[in-house]
């Protein structure tokens, strides 16, 4: 039997950066807060020997632990889905902060195009550009109006940057300067302007200086230490929830961390929720935790698995295309190009996470797709991230995976290779989901999430043409060779690609069509609030989470509004 | 080489002095900064290693751990040893896997988590899967190593009637060409798989910082020109010229 405990207003499951921004806003208006987080506590003391590239980012220190839970895969519904055994294609983040912690740090907010995509690319290219299995949909919300809550996590975040001559119209400017311009940014940009593009410093959580936010917290100046990317910042420069939202929260008295704590169920009465089932991870104690509001932000694949195994609202099925969760699965398409230049040497292996440069004139429909087979495309930079030794090995094609050739090659073009990439956008299709595993278990008796996903005829389409454009401005660059990656004929889980997963609990304006509201607030169960990427109908041509930290800024106030008012609030 | 050690050690120096960490005031423990400044930042550790065993003479702590934790015969270490020799071999650039200590670094991760995959889903059903799905052996790396190597041994001794680290280096890449391209039947799991796994543990080995046994004098670093740990590039990020650093391994934070 569960342990009943007393009931509080808000319970947060999870504490990244979703959770962290629900319990600092809502603890700030005085209500009572619990933020339930699995794994354990961490803050920048634990990151001052970090740089470790072994321990980090190769054996995932920081990172769930898979031999408790995982998802199961299959590149499609006739196959059966075995599980991921270890991380490959995303890292999870898990422990206080979320991947808010060893996240890289870009900050970008989605294109006006992406928020009204349905009806923008209808308008301009009719209603059969993609065909009837692509689901594509507004948002709920246009870019306008959500624009204030972009301004609000970027202030609270200190992100650095400049602006976006292609972007949406921003309020006010970014709260501190874009980061340092380097050799390499400086080459990518001179080439992408003598090719008539319009390159930007790329908007960072790295900070360009130290800056105290609206809330008090202080961040300092970022140290271009090239340990960022799967690492903590031990100079507390990189904004994470654990520098910035989680202290801001504390402060206020009103919000109680319980980390070690493992939420299996939201419990509910068929109409709204009334708390929720965790474990003690150390000791295998349950309790129950009531709540008048249960936030659900414990990122895109723990989202969907919670509100299916606590039967909150209505399982998507593929088949007859009915029911929402799990529904609009998507993830990020990445094209790009290598360049290997035989008479230069970068320091390359200096640099920060979000240091870099952007072009968005390939990016949602700031270009004209009458004559292509793809709407979208996504934005391509040069980033200087800092490269290490273990993960970066690069050599020219037809060069032996080992042995003294590639020894010696991979030594000789260490810093000799620089890459251009895109964040893709990517499609939500019919046949890509999320629901229940029928065999495999967590170590709770859960049942794990099950992935099935494939890239689309759109996703390779985008892909070719996005990939040929990064080769074309590394050409410009100077590169001696240009290698230009190739898209992979299926969806593979093994290789590392990004932890940018998107949907599955998606927005919108209608409650046949999405699961929550332009507040995240549940259709379904009105005191339900489900947060992050997992709104996403369709993921853009950018990361993720400036667009998700506004979300769940517009979350908070719709769940301050419903905390007198009760109801639906759309 | 004398001259750049300075440079770096002196911009190391006017970073802590004008860190905005210290002139804002910030609020970051003192812990931190005190052992950044106490840091011995421009000191390289030498150390000289047997070439042939990676064995280090010197015992002074940069790589003393010099002995085995996981495997028990000696031969199955010799073998492994040949393997990841021909895997990254000593050449113009330096030393290969064994002057590195690689050996000593997969035996040790092979007594700890990663051998024992900790922290990877092994719960059933095993069924063969696609290539897109990932490994699906209910073997943790430990055996996986294990019957890697007996399979080593097995088609030396029946191919050459020797043992896989007496055949010449030609002779052992074609055995490990059979391995990596699948041919070779292995309980439990194919080839490919322990090839890639021993593969991905080599370079690990010869490029993970020195704490854990391989890597060598931070030679792995130096035929890369990557400095290691270091405090900050704040004050070198913008430089037009290469920067080649001496490299520092996190052993500086306790000395
Ligand atoms: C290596 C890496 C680099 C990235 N770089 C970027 C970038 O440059 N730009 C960008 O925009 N995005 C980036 N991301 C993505 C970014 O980190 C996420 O978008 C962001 O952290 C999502 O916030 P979240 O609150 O949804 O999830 P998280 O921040 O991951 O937080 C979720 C929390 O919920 C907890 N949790 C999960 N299940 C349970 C449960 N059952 N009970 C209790 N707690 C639970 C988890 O332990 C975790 O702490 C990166 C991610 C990774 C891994
Ligand atoms: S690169 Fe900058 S922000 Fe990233 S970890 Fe290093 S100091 Fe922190």
């Amino acid at each position: 039997m569960a342990k009943k405990l007393p009931k509080v207003d808000v319970v947060t499951i999870g504490v990244g950066w979703t959770g962290g921004i629900i319990a600092a806003e809502l603890a700030k208006k005085g209500l009572k807060v619990v933020g339930l987080e699995r794994g354990k506590d961490r803050s920048t003391k634990d990151f001052l020997m970090v740089h470790d590239e072994y321990r980090y980012a190769i054996r995932y220190e920081l990172m769930q632990d898979t031999s408790r839970e995982t998802v199961t895969f299959r590149n499609e519904a006739k196959e059966r889905a075995l599980p991921m055994r270890q991380l490959g294609s995303f890292l999870l983040g898990e422990g206080l902060g979320g991947s808010g912690v060893h996240w890289n740090g870009h900050n970008f907010r989605f294109l006006p195009y992406d928020f009204e995509i349905k009806t923008m690319t209808e308008k301009k290219y009719g209603k059969n550009k993609l065909g009837a299995d692509y689901l594509i949909q507004d948002w709920g919300i246009t870019y306008d109006e959500l624009e204030p809550y972009f301004d609000t996590f970027e202030k609270m975040a200190g992100i650095s940057g400049e602006d976006n001559p292609l972007g949406g119209k921003r309020s006010n400017p970014y709260p501190t300067p874009p980061m340092k311009e380097t050799v390499i940014t400086k080459r990518f940009k001179d080439a992408a302007k003598k090719m008539g593009l319009h390159p930007y410093h790329l908007p960072s959580a790295n900070l360009s200086k130290s800056y105290k936010n609206p809330d008090g917290e202080q961040l300092n100046a970022c140290q271009y230490c090239g340990f960022c990317e799967r690492f903590g910042c031990e100079y507390g420069a990189k904004t994470s929830p654990n520098v910035t939202v989680i202290p801001t929260a504390q402060k206020t008295g009103n919000f109680e961390l319980r980390t070690h704590s493992n939420v299996t169920r939201i419990l509910h009465d068929g109409k709204k929720a009334t708390g929720v089932l965790y474990v003690d991870v150390l000791t295998g104690e349950e309790f129950e935790q009531p709540a008048d509001m249960v936030a659900v932000t414990s990122y895109v694949m723990n989202n969907n698995k919670l509100l299916l195994t606590s039967k909150l609202g209505k399982p998507y099925d593929p088949k007859s295309g009915t029911g929402i969760i799990g529904k609009n699965y998507c993830y990020q398409i990445l094209p790009g190009a290598a360049g290997f230049f035989e008479k230069e040497r970068f320091n390359t292996f200096m640099g920060a996470g979000a240091l870099g440069a952007t072009v968005d004139d390939y990016n949602g429909d700031n270009f004209d797709h009458s004559d292509l087979d793809f709407i979208h495309g996504g934005s391509l930079s040069i980033t200087q991230t800092g490269i290490r030794p273990i993960q970066n090995n690069p050599v020219p094609p037809d060069t032996p995976r080992w042995g003294k050739d590639f020894k010696d090659k991979s030594i000789h073009y260490f810093n000799r290779v620089l890459n251009i990439g895109a964040q893709g956008a990517s499609m939500p299709h019919r046949q890509n989901y999320l629901d229940l595993d029928p065999t495999y278990k967590d170590a709770y008796g859960e049942p794990l999430l099950r992935l099935t996903y494939d890239f689309t005829e759109q996703d390779k389409n985008l892909y070719k043409f996005i990939a040929d454009k990064s080769a074309e401005i590394m050409k410009e660059m100077g590169a001696d060779t240009v290698v230009t990656n190739k898209a992979a004929e299926k969806y593979n889980i093994v290789p590392y690609q990004t932890t940018h997963n998107t949907g599955g609990v998606i927005m919108g304006a209608d409650p046949n069509t999405s699961a929550v509201n332009n507040y995240m607030q549940m259709w379904d169960a009105e005191n339900v609030f489900v947060i992050g990427a997992s709104a996403f109908p369709h993921n853009g041509g950018y990361n993720p989470t400036g667009t998700l930290g506004a979300l769940a800024y517009r979350a908070a106030e719709g769940m301050a509004k419903y905390s007198k008012q009760g109801g639906s609030l759309v | 080489m004398a001259d750049e050690e300075q440079k770096s050690t002196m911009t190391r120096r006017r970073f802590i002095r004008n860190s905005s960490l210290i002139a804002g005031g910030a609020a970051i423990g003192g812990g931190l900064l005190g052992t950044l400044i106490g840091m011995n930042l421009d000191e390289e550790e030498r150390t000289s290693p047997n070439k042939l065993t990676g064995h280090n003479q010197s015992g002074n702590g940069q790589a003393s751990n010099r002995a085995l934790m996981y495997f028990t015969d000696k031969e199955n270490f010799q073998v492994l040893s040949a393997a990841a020799e021909r895997i990254f071999p000593e050449d113009d650039n330096g030393p290969g896997a064994i002057g590195l200590g690689v050996p000593y670094f997969i035996d040790h991760q092979l007594a700890g988590n990663y051998g024992n995959n900790t922290r990877e889903y092994m719960q059933g059903p095993f069924p063969e899967g696609t290539p897109t799905q990932g490994y699906q052996s209910p073997l943790k790396r430990h055996q996986i190593f294990d019957e890697g190597i007996r399979m080593l041994k097995e088609i030396s001794q029946k191919n050459h009637q020797k043992k896989f680290d007496e055949l010449t280096g030609e002779e052992q890449d074609k055995i490990l060409t059979q391995f990596d391209t699948g041919k070779v039947k292995m309980r439990g799991v194919d080839s490919t798989t322990f090839f890639n796994l021993l593969r991905s543990a080599v370079l690990e080995g010869a490029y993970a910082d020195p704490l854990y046994g391989g890597n060598n004098n931070m030679d792995g670093w130096k035929m890369k020109n990557f400095p290691g740990h270091q405090g900050s590039y704040l004050s070198q990020i913008e430089a037009k010229e290469f920067k080649e650093i001496q490299p520092q391994s996190l052993h500086a934070f306790f000395k």
